[in-house]
């Protein structure tokens, strides 16, 4: 690594920048650092806190190899309910590298052992933790760190590849940073659209703009229609103790909505039509007692509220989970993680999941699995590129458009009135939950007003710029989202349109998006090239 | 949101402006941090679970502020309640981890729910 130009941190050469410090950029940059690779890694937060894995409570999808039919099962049940979107040779891939890999951080994590010493099991992550060894592991592999340093766009080659990116310090007065590599690794996280999901307010989908910007193409962005249950305020998403929840209306009649698939849409009916009351009565006293110690985090609000969540009922919310417990994201081009952009890799939330998940959410299980194998394969990619094509700023250009550089007069546009038409569409219930054309049709036209005065006219300065940039990337996700829910005139897995009830075969096909000012949805020609050998 | 740093406890070791994913805090001349921006403030509670000192009190609600008083809050026994259950500094070994237990209450519910 090297550095040119003047000031610290400014003109930074390496061979793999890693954007974004959750769990799939942790995993890349692990990845990238045991390829040989010179690695950088830099987080809009803290590499450790930030994203929606630090705060939850990360189980992985896992299938030993042994008995032999462990995964076959595994995958014959995750095909189910991918509605003709899942992919099983992906399937097969992520149950093999989350088995080999999730041990090996034995020397970061604590993996709690039974009496006899024997880990009980390495699939049942929790989050601060899990965040913090990630951490330490890629710092001792020689991962330089960089947190407070929000990546604001790509740059790009004359010929189009990936070559860098660039953004500034948010606790240096927004000054910039420039970081020339051989090839870069999208680990970004999705978006929640600003929702109060746990840990996602970093989480705008800024690598789905970025990739975007640079010629990648999203997939699956219809499937963002899922939510999870919290108490009303809060922020805490941890849904294990309402899985014997039982809700009440505010007459104190039960609403009939039973753990299971339909809970939420149950859920939400009774929520559009006034408040809901949760009782967890019905939680086993022996997991009362050990809650605490499963999920320390759960109680937190209950305990500052004065509430006693097992004899009390307390009034709760469903919050947007959107493409982080949903699907849609970069497509996936290769078996690496490439994007069909030379010289960038998509990992994790960042990456479409459908090709594991397929209509359905993967829910934290299969997420957790995509995150840590995507993004080991995005990074070990990167590095073996960065071997070939050597960083350098020369030639490289920047490619930010919305939120950076106007395309018409630049004028004050306000960020928060942005988000807060994204919030506006993509949260209600009646809107992105129970979907209709006519309603999808009305959050575009809203969507894409806010866009053009965005796109058209928006031009941050210091901690400003992050907030527009912020707001564009919550709009364009947002865009392709109804866009691809729009052309999707079925109901599938976790998209659900009142006006097209059914499932229809003729649309077992991903849906791709593409385009800013004008978007495309066009159906995937066919599913991604069957996997020939696992990367070499 | 955030809401409190309890002067009389925070020994100005500065992790909780490194470690806040949202960047809230800013650094003063002398003491504790400021709560500059908490609007920004995301209630993930992590600022408590790195603070070794219990000198962070985060309130439950994300929509709105919810002031309270230092000495309320030091009298609650809340401060440090997270990074207690959470097994992490000086109660390693008295809280341990139990996320394993987890599937195991899944199971459950979904066999009541037969």
């Amino acid at each position: 690594m090297s550095r040119v130009g003047r000031g610290e941190e400014e003109g930074l050469v390496v061979d793999v920048l890693v954007i974004g410090g959750g769990m799939a950029g942790a995993w890349a940059a692990t990845a990238a650092a045991r390829e040989g690779a010179h690695v950088v890694l830099v987080e809009k937060g803290y590499c450790g806190t930030s994203g929606a894995t630090a705060a939850a409570g990360p189980g992985h999808w896992w299938a030993p190899p042994d008995p032999p039919e462990a995964r076959a099962n595994a995958i014959a049940q995750r095909q189910r309910i991918a509605f003709g979107l899942g992919e099983p040779d992906w399937m097969r891939r992520v149950l093999d590298e989350t088995w080999r890999l999730l041990p090996t951080l034995a020397p970061y994590y604590d993996f709690p052992k039974d009496d006899q010493g024997k880990v009980r099991n390495y699939r049942a992550m929790r989050g601060p933790e899990y965040m913090r060894a990630l951490r330490q592991q890629i710092v001792d592999l020689g991962v330089v760190v960089l947190d407070h340093f929000p990546a604001l766009e790509l740059l790009a080659h004359a010929d189009g590849a990936i070559g860098g990116a660039a953004g500034i310090r948010t606790q240096r007065g927004g000054s910039p940073w420039r970081i020339a590599a051989g090839a870069v690794v999208l680990a970004a996280g999705g978006t929640s659209f600003r929702s109060h999901l746990l840990g996602s307010r970093n989480n705008t989908g800024d690598g789905y703009l970025m990739a975007a910007e640079a010629g990648a193409e999203l997939s699956g962005m219809e499937f963002t229609a899922a939510y999870t249950v919290a108490p009303q305020h809060s922020t805490m998403t941890r849904t294990m103790s309402y899985a014997f929840a039982e809700y009440f209306d505010a007459d104190g009649r039960q609403i009939d909505a039973p753990f299971g698939p339909d809970q939420t849409e149950r859920l939400a009916q009774a929520l559009l039509a006034g408040p809901v009351y949760c009782s967890l009565a019905r939680l086993p006293e022996d997991v009362q007692r050990h809650l605490p110690t499963i999920s320390p985090n759960v109680l937190l609000p209950f305990a500052r509220w004065g509430i006693d969540p097992f004899r009390e009922r307390f009034e709760v919310t469903l919050h947007t989970d959107g493409t982080i417990r949903g699907i849609g994201g970069v497509r996936v081009r290769s078996e690496d993680c490439g994007t069909g952009v030379p010289g960038l890799y998509v990992a994790g939330d960042t990456a479409s999941r459908e090709l594991v998940a397929g209509a359905s959410s993967g829910g934290g299980n299969v997420n957790s699995a995509w995150a840590l194998s995507s993004g080991t394969w995005a990074g070990r990619a990167a590095a073996r590129r960065a071997r070939r094509v050597p960083a350098s700023f020369g030639g490289l250009a920047p490619l930010g458009r919305a939120g950076l550089r106007p395309s018409g007069p630049s004028r004050a546009v306000e960020a928060a009135e942005a988000i807060a038409a994204v919030r506006a569409e993509m949260h209600p219930y009646d809107k992105n939950l129970f979907r209709t054309g006519a309603r999808l049709a009305a959050s575009r036209r809203a969507l894409d007003a806010a866009w053009s005065d965005v796109a058209a006219h928006g031009v941050g300065g210091g901690a400003a710029t992050l907030a527009l940039r912020e707001a564009a990337a919550l709009l364009a996700s947002a865009r392709w989202s109804v866009a691809t829910a729009e052309a999707r005139t079925e109901t599938r897995g976790m998209h659900r349109r009142l006006d097209y009830p059914e499932l229809d075969v003729g649309l077992a096909t991903r849906l791709i998006a593409s385009g800013f000012e004008t978007l495309a949805v066009r159906p995937g020609a066919a599913p991604v090239p069957r996997l020939s050998e696992s990367v070499a | 949101m955030i809401e409190l740093i309890i002067a009389e406890r925070c020994t100005a070791c500065a992790r909780c402006i490194e470690v806040c994913p949202s960047n809230v805090f800013e650094p003063t001349e002398a003491g504790p941090p400021a709560i500059a921006r908490q609007d920004d403030c995301q209630t993930c509670f992590m600022c408590e679970l790195y603070c070794t000192a219990d000198a962070l009190y985060v309130g439950p609600n994300a929509d709105h502020p919810e002031p309270v008083e230092p000495a309320t809050v030091l009298a609650s026994g809340l401060l440090g309640q997270y990074r207690r259950d959470s097994g992490w500094d000086e109660w390693q070994g008295r809280y341990p981890n139990e996320q394993w237990l987890m599937e195991t209450v899944f199971r459950r519910a979904a066999e009541a729910a037969r």
